[in-house]
């Protein structure tokens, strides 16, 4: 019996870093998913993929920035967007994407979330939310529900819960979108026309940790958390962000809820400075082995 | 490779030390700084926000010092040379990123014009406490480079000279300044362009199929390649093979941090600056840097009036430490006498390579002003002893 190879070409597989699969995620774990959607969404774009920059802090989501093929910056636990406003900054070319956690990015780097919505600068965020700290071994997040369990609320967690996209729709997003890890060909979808977009964009991801917070809550296998966003999930989009509080058990409001036009930070210094502003070539020029003095 | 004329303001300007400090960043390339305000270190980016535009270039006042510390760092990966300032408190909060810096390799410059402290201490008042934790501050293992000026003019000439060392280093260089230096107002003389060299950033030349971010040359040092360019460049802060690919293994660590060491540790003799004076035949010699350099020249005078013999050394490189000089100069004096406006830090590495060798006095002080030169010639007379 003669056997024929099928040659299978994964759509996405030049967009990850073939050389660093398998990923370190968990069977089940939503991550890789949101990637998929991501990828896809990246490939039906023409943005140019050689000035597109991903960013990450630090965390299972954070890793997302070292599996994508493309210029990967994986910073320190939650001050990617920092790193990623400096990049934009001193580049306005650039794509800047961020990509990592809610710990990262709206606990420890919850200023910073605030000041890049604030100033709008022109990066899109995706935020990973799975509701807890999972590098570290299942502690509580400011995403984490009332009343849930983690490592470090044992007896659930006496805090209420942040809603990330009513923090940022305040402070002053351009674009504001939530979906859930079963949501792929919406989320694509709301990638794409995201990376369009200019501006302070923000787009939050639910996804299953199974690892910590499904199995410390009793929540089931990855499967089930699937079945219960399908279940839970309510598409409203437009949806006020003060009416999309995420409560234990309740409805999952998602969609893109902001949309709306506001000059971005770099956009809004060169009018402000006008005729102040002289546009200089930086003066960097490459290295000569024997080119500089020894002086300097 | 030399300033560009349109950004230096050549001439002589009667200026403080933070406004030369600025200009000298600017004469040096840097175009972008992130920053947040802290006295006595906030002139510089007030200046600089002024200067910016100006130059092409673009300063934010970011949400903290974290944040600051972080911004450059992206500012540089997008092709640019970029600073921040601070001083004490903010360069606390900033130690993570030195740390990030070092093991990245990015090229840096960060600025802290040292207040009293711990703490809030003493916001607007001189102190050289900071001067351990530049060296050690973040976690982990590191080297660095740290200078010290003692005058608005090497203010401007230092942090010239700090950017070109991070280029050629790709380490984070940090300007140690203080307040009386910050704002004491000399006469700057800032020369044209032509005569400001400047270190060009190792910017490769290779296509992305043969280069690998973190292949060392010669020297150790690899090459850069910026976000946008094509290379796909992979930087983290975990520990990384030449690829830049995260290898949690203790043989990449070795390899790893010992380069980070080597690169500095081999040019030590090429980066020692010191200034000094009289060493030949002395029995005393004051070693000392930054504002308290100046204050001890009094000390020095009174106890040469006195018929003492006495030397002195300036650190304008503090780290890394001028070690085989002072190995080959303890044998040769009685004491070595190092005031300093801490209650002793870099003095613990003065004993460590004059041990056995020679007498060391420290002259402690806890900042809020500078020595009475009487309680540095009272230790330089102990040390003649
Ligand atoms: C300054 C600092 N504090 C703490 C940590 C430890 N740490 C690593 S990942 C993490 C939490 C990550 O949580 P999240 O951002 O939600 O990502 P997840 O792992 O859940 O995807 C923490 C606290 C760190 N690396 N740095
Ligand atoms: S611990 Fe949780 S978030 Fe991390 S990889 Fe596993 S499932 Fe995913």
């Amino acid at each position: 019996m003669s056997t024929t190879e099928l040659e299978v070409h994964n759509p996405v597989e030049d967009l990850l870093r073939q050389d660093r699969l398998p990923t370190i995620w968990c069977p089940g774990c939503g991550i890789g998913t949101t990637v998929n959607s991501f990828a896809h969404a990246l490939l039906k774009q023409d943005i140019d993929l050689k000035k597109t920059v991903i960013v990450s802090g630090i965390g299972c989501s954070g890793r997302v920035s070292g599996y994508m093929n493309l210029d990967s910056f994986h910073t320190t636990h939650g001050r990617a967007i920092p790193f990623a406003t400096g990049l934009k900054l001193a580049n306005p070319e650039l794509n800047v994407i961020v990509y990592s956690g809610d710990g990262d990015l709206a606990s420890i780097g919850g200023n910073h979330l605030i000041h890049a919505a604030r100033r709008n600068i022109d990066i899109l965020v995706v935020c990973i939310n799975n509701m807890i700290y999972a590098m570290t071994g299942g502690q509580a997040a400011a995403t984490t529900p009332s009343s849930a369990l983690s490592t470090t609320t044992p007896y659930g967690a006496f805090e209420p819960e942040l809603n990330l996209v009513q923090l940022v729709d305040a402070a002053g997003a351009s674009f504001v979108a939530r979906w859930t890890a079963y949501h792929v060909v919406q989320l694509e979808r709301t990638i794409e026309k995201a990376l369009k977009k200019k501006g302070f964009r923000f787009i939050e991801v639910l996804s299953p940790c199974p690892t910590y917070f499904q199995r410390k809550n009793n929540m089931g296998d990855a499967l089930q958390a699937m079945l219960d966003y399908k279940k839970r999930s309510k598409i409203k989009h437009g949806c006020p962000t003060w009416e999309t509080a995420l409560t234990p058990g309740g409805d999952i409001i998602v969609g893109e809820f902001v949309d709306r036009e506001r000059e971005d930070y770099l956009t809004r210094m060169r009018k402000q400075l006008g005729p102040h502003y002289s546009e200089f070539p930086p003066q960097l020029e490459e290295h000569e082995s024997e080119g500089c003095s020894k002086e300097c | 490779m030399h300033a560009d004329p349109r950004c230096v303001l050549t001439g002589t300007h009667f200026i403080n030390g933070d406004a030369a400090c600025c200009e000298g960043a600017i004469a040096a390339g840097a175009r972008f700084a992130a920053g947040y305000p802290i006295t006595p270190s906030t002139e510089i980016v007030e200046r600089f926000a002024a200067r910016a535009p100006e130059v092409g270039g673009l300063f934010i006042q970011m949400e903290d010092e974290i944040a600051s510390s972080i911004a450059i760092q992206g500012m540089v990966w997008a092709g640019q040379k970029a600073f921040t300032v601070t001083s004490g408190p903010g360069f606390s909060l900033m130690m993570e990123h030195i740390g990030l810096a070092a093991m990245t390799e990015t090229p840096v410059v960060f600025v802290d014009v040292q207040r009293g402290g711990p703490s809030t201490g003493l916001p607007t008042l001189p102190s050289q406490g900071d001067m351990m934790q530049a060296r050690f501050g973040s976690h982990g293992d590191y080297a660095v480079i740290a200078l010290s000026p003692n005058s608005p003019q090497e203010c401007f000439d230092l942090a010239v000279k700090a950017f070109n060392l991070a280029e050629e280093f790709r380490v984070p260089v940090m300007l140690m300044m203080d307040e009386c230096v910050g704002h004491m107002t000399e006469r700057v003389v800032i020369p044209p362009a032509e005569q400001i060299p400047i270190y060009p950033r190792r910017h490769t030349k290779k296509p992305p199929e043969q280069f690998r971010l973190y292949e060392p040359g010669e020297d150790l040092v690899p090459e850069m390649a910026y976000a946008g360019e094509g290379y796909k460049i992979y930087v983290t802060g975990l520990t990384h093979d030449e690829r830049g690919y995260p290898s949690l293994n203790p043989a990449t660590q070795k390899k790893l941090i010992t380069r980070l060491f080597e690169k500095i540790r081999r040019a030590a003799d090429r980066l020692v600056m010191v200034e000094a004076d009289r060493l030949e035949g002395a029995d005393v010699v004051v070693v000392s840097y930054g504002i308290t350099s100046r204050v001890a020249m009094r000390a020095v005078q009174a106890a040469r009036e006195k018929g003492i013999q006495v030397g002195t050394l300036r650190l304008i490189c503090v780290w890394p430490f001028p070690e085989k000089l002072i190995r080959e100069l303890a044998p040769k004096v009685k004491a070595m006498v190092m005031p300093e406006l801490n209650m002793g830090q870099v003095v613990i590495e003065l004993e460590r390579c004059a041990v056995g060798q020679c007498k060391v006095i420290s002259v402690p002080h806890a900042g809020g002003t500078v020595h009475d030169p009487a309680e540095i010639l009272d230790a330089i007379e102990r040390g003649a002893q």
